[in-house]
């Protein structure tokens, strides 16, 4: 299988380049990042970031292909060969397929993303329904990975200003825990015309994510609280 | 020309549950702390953790810490230090609760409470049964929930993280108080010195060393290699959970909390085949106990497949709408990684390794201990470790499922309060001493330097292989022997290992020889540990003493990479305030 990758390291590169590995898959080779593996076995400067091997730490997102994905879930079976690979666009490369997640992180720090509850707590859990916990279920299994933010145009264009859809996502898990009581203060914080209005639906997020999560949906959800509120 | 130096009260090395657990007590207390991860925190192997967090709640019907201790001294086949085992399974309630308060969004009951499922060797009554529901979880992505709930916290702390920053060495002064480690900004190569009062460990598992494994890439035993070449010992390093369902090829974990939920094993003529080694918990009988009668079927011909090397794990009876609901994440890596809709077929599963029982010696305040003259435990000054690379012991020779994530919740703090009391009385720097970061340079140089060598990958493979074939489930005397001669080569190999990629930024072959440098000293302190623990106990089963041999062996191996020599210490029989429980056959 034929493999075009995008290489650049600022350390020796001039300017970024596209590198082709051609591999004969093994029987084990079932998914992307065995591949890669392969392949930096061979070339050992080839850098990504990767840990968890199933899709559960994030650490692997890139461009595959044209879509963002993580590459030890994307089944090599189910690609075109050749397989183009890029960083995720719209961050700046830190070296080949390793991108600088700050500002990605930053935008999830904004939403203050943890649970505030400023009651002294009891000696027990604090109570919830279990459908009041089922209103987290699509919400707390975000991964991190920044496949949906930089798949945003909106996103692209602002990353310093538009939350992005992870971000905005983990605002609604906390806007919608019933345990919660900072929710004035989280609308308080959204409503401006760039931090969660940039969002025009256009649902590449949705399209893109790994763990089949839907930021259009939470966004919407928020908008929907921030309507209420003025009526 | 030596590295620049900044300056903290103290240093975390590792950012899954523990570190960050422990980070929180330091930050909260007002401590300048740098919390160092390889990774961004929420990406920590505990991410991958599934089936649950035990603690008797007693939400699902009468439990107390009390049997959740006896569960875990009989797990542990009585090498556990029962006043760290009673410390653990009394705090494990609060500990859950208080994440809980943190915002952890657990499975709720109707009547709100943290819902709890059954789990393997957890039993009421003291174990007389029936099975306990124990184990607190969120969904089968309770280890994701935790992270990122404890990362959460840690951001409303204001912590202050390096995130991808790589640990490298160790700082002891001439008295061996620890005041520091050299570590590696990834992207851009630099080494720094942290210099600091204190240091805790908390760098998780290194299943790495084994060619097939639950464990994640980074998980290559840092803090052990990082201790153990600077002076100090290796706890109990022959016992290394085999989990019984990894996917057959893949080596993904399956959580037990299938089996919790109403799962079962089948071998090739369809029997269940727990029924027969355990008759009374069956298939939620202990992971050792499991793992073993899967081997033993495939080793008689039982086993399912073309190549008869796998067992299946049944669990479509338990119906979609459960699955849906309690094992989704399952469900996701069963048709990923093994092609089955467990809704309607079984998964293809063998015994995989899984946890490292063993790690850097701790008591059970999360303070390093290691021999000095004639104290078997005495403290290193301003060391701590907490989580699975510490080994406090309260999983001896064997871990209940749950427990590991119990460990991190207890200990991650108790480790932290010991951190922060330890600064207390300790407030000014000790001086670093002249040869600082010299040791991190010579291992920086040589992998520089390096011609005619092998590829990290190579030696990296030899490794994996040599513990795999020597070290695995059942163990026999000749492959000890010659598990312990193939290692010594392979370190031969791996002082000798070469890179391609010399570049400063984000250089990952770099850090992949730098890992391979501490995978050497767990496997090296796997064999030989094994190879001289002649009985079988727990993890450790031997063709060749197949009993379990208290009169001579009921003590803890310790391992120093100083003349890879062996010591021994005893077991803590003595809880802290309840009863001993008294060593006796250990049958499910
Ligand atoms: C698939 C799977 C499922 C599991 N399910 C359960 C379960 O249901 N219940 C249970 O109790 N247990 C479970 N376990 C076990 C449990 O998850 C782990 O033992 C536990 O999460 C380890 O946590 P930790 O904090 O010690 O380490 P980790 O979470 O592995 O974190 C280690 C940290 O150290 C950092 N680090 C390592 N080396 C360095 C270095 N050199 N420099 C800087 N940083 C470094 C890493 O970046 C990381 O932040 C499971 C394990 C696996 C693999
Ligand atoms: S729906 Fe909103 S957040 Fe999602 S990609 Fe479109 S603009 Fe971005
Ligand atoms: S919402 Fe999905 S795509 Fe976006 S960061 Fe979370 S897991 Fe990744
Ligand atoms: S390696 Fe963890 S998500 Fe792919």
């Amino acid at each position: 299988m034929l493999f075009r990758i995008y290489r650049y390291d600022p350390d020796k590169d001039a300017k970024p380049y596209t590198k082709e590995y051609e591999i004969e898959l093994r029987s084990t080779d079932r998914m992307l990042l065995d591949a890669l593996t392969r392949i930096k076995e061979m070339d050992d400067s080839l850098s990504l970031r990767r840990s968890c091997r199933e899709g559960v730490c994030g650490s692997d997102a890139m461009n595959i292909n044209g879509k963002n994905g993580l590459a030890c879930i994307t089944p090599l079976a189910g690609l075109k060969s050749p397989v183009d690979l890029r960083p995720l666009p719209g961050l700046p490369v830190i070296r080949d397929l390793i991108v600088d997640m700050s500002q990605f992180f930053k935008q999830y720090h904004s939403v203050k993303p943890y649970l505030v509850n400023e009651e002294p707590a009891p000696d027990t859990e604090r109570l919830q329904s279990p459908k009041d916990r089922d209103q987290l279920d699509g919400l707390y299994e975000c991964i991190l990975c920044a496949c949906c933010s930089t798949s945003c145009p909106s996103f692209w264009w602002n990353p310093d200003k538009f939350v992005g859809p992870a971000g905005l996502l983990q605002a609604y898990r906390f806007l919608a825990d019933s345990r919660d009581q900072s929710t004035s203060q989280r609308l308080d914080n959204l409503e401006d015309p760039y931090r969660l209005f940039r969002c025009h639906s256009i649902m590449n997020c949705v399209d893109v994510c790994p763990k089949g999560l839907n930021p259009t949906k939470a966004i919407g959800k928020i908008k929907d609280m921030l309507v209420k509120r003025m009526v | 020309m030596s590295y620049p130096i900044r300056k903290f009260d103290a240093v975390i090395v590792g950012a899954g549950g523990a570190g960050l657990r422990a980070a929180l007590q330091l930050s909260e207390a007002g401590c300048k702390v740098a919390v160092l991860s390889k990774v961004f925190p929420t990406r920590s192997h505990t991410v991958a953790a599934q089936g649950g967090v035990g603690a008797a709640l007693a939400n699902m019907g009468e439990d107390s810490w009390h049997w959740h201790m006896y569960d875990t001294v009989k797990g542990s086949d009585w090498l556990g230090d029962q006043d760290a085992i009673e410390f653990m399974c009394r705090e494990a309630p609060k500990s859950v609760i208080e994440l809980e308060h943190f915002g952890m969004p657990f499975d709720r009951n109707d009547n709100g409470s943290v819902y709890q499922r059954p789990f393997g060797g957890h039993m009421q009554n003291f174990g007389a049964g029936p099975p306990s529901q124990r184990s607190c979880c969120a969904a089968d992505r309770t280890g994701h929930a935790m992270l990122h709930t404890l990362y959460q916290r840690n951001v409303r702390s204001n912590t202050h993280f390096f995130v991808e920053w790589m640990a490298l060495d160790l700082i002891r002064d001439e008295s061996g108080q620890a005041i520091g480690v050299t570590a590696m900004e990834m992207e851009t190569g630099e080494v720094v010195i942290f210099h600091s009062k204190a240091v805790l460990f908390a760098t998780g598992g290194a299943g790495r060393v084994y060619a097939s494994s639950t464990n994640a890439f980074i998980n290559t035993g840092d803090g052990l290699g990082i201790v153990s070449r600077a002076g100090i010992p290796l706890e109990d390093m022959e016992f290394w959970q085999f989990h019984p369902t990894g996917v057959s090829g893949a080596g993904v974990l399956i959580t037990e909390g299938v089996r919790g939920e109403g799962g079962y094993l089948l071998n090739k003529d369809g029997e269940r085949f727990m029924e027969r080694y355990a008759p009374n918990a069956k298939d939620l009988a202990s992971r050792d106990v499991v793992a073993r009668a899967m081997a033993t079927e495939i080793k008689d011909g039982r086993g399912c497949g073309d190549e008869s090397d796998h067992v299946l794990l049944k669990l479509d009876h338990l119906g979609e709408d459960l699955i849906e609901s309690k094992l989704p994440g399952i469900r996701e890596i069963a048709k990923k990684f093994a092609n089955v809709d467990p809704v309607k077929d079984p998964i293809p599963v063998v015994p995989t390794c899984h946890y490292m029982m063993g790690g850097i010696p701790t008591n059970y305040r999360g303070e390093v201990v290691a021999p000095n003259g004639d104290d078997k435990e005495a403290i290193v000054p301003g060391l701590f470790a907490a989580g699975e690379c510490a080994c406090a012991s309260v999983h001896g020779a064997n871990r209940l499922g749950t427990n590991s994530l119990t460990d991190l919740l207890v200990f991650g703090k108790s480790s932290g309060n010991s951190t922060v009391e330890f600064l207390k009385q300790n407030v000014t720097h000790k001086d670093l001493p002249r040869d600082a970061g010299e040791l991190t340079r010579e291992r920086l140089e040589r992998l520089n330097n390096q011609t005619n060598g092998e590829s990290v990958a190579e030696v990296g493979a030899a490794l994996r292989q040599t513990m795999q074939k020597n070290c695995g489930v059942f163990r026999f005397p000749d492959l000890l022997v010659n598990g312990v001669a193939e290692i010594q080569e392979v370190e031969q190999r791996v002082m000798r290992t070469e890179i391609g990629d010399k570049s400063k930024v984000f250089n990952t072959a770099r850090i992949e020889a730098l890992e391979l440098d501490n995978l050497i000293e767990v496997a090296m302190a796997s064999l030989v540990s094994a190879e001289a623990r002649k009985e079988s106990r727990g993890a450790h089963d031997r063709a060749d003493y197949a009993e379990r041999d208290d009169q001579n062996w009921l003590k803890h191996s310790l391992w120093f990479k100083e003349e890879n020599r062996l010591d021994y210490k005893p077991v803590h029989m003595d809880p802290l305030t309840a009863e001993t429980i008294e060593p006796k056959v250990r049958t499910y």
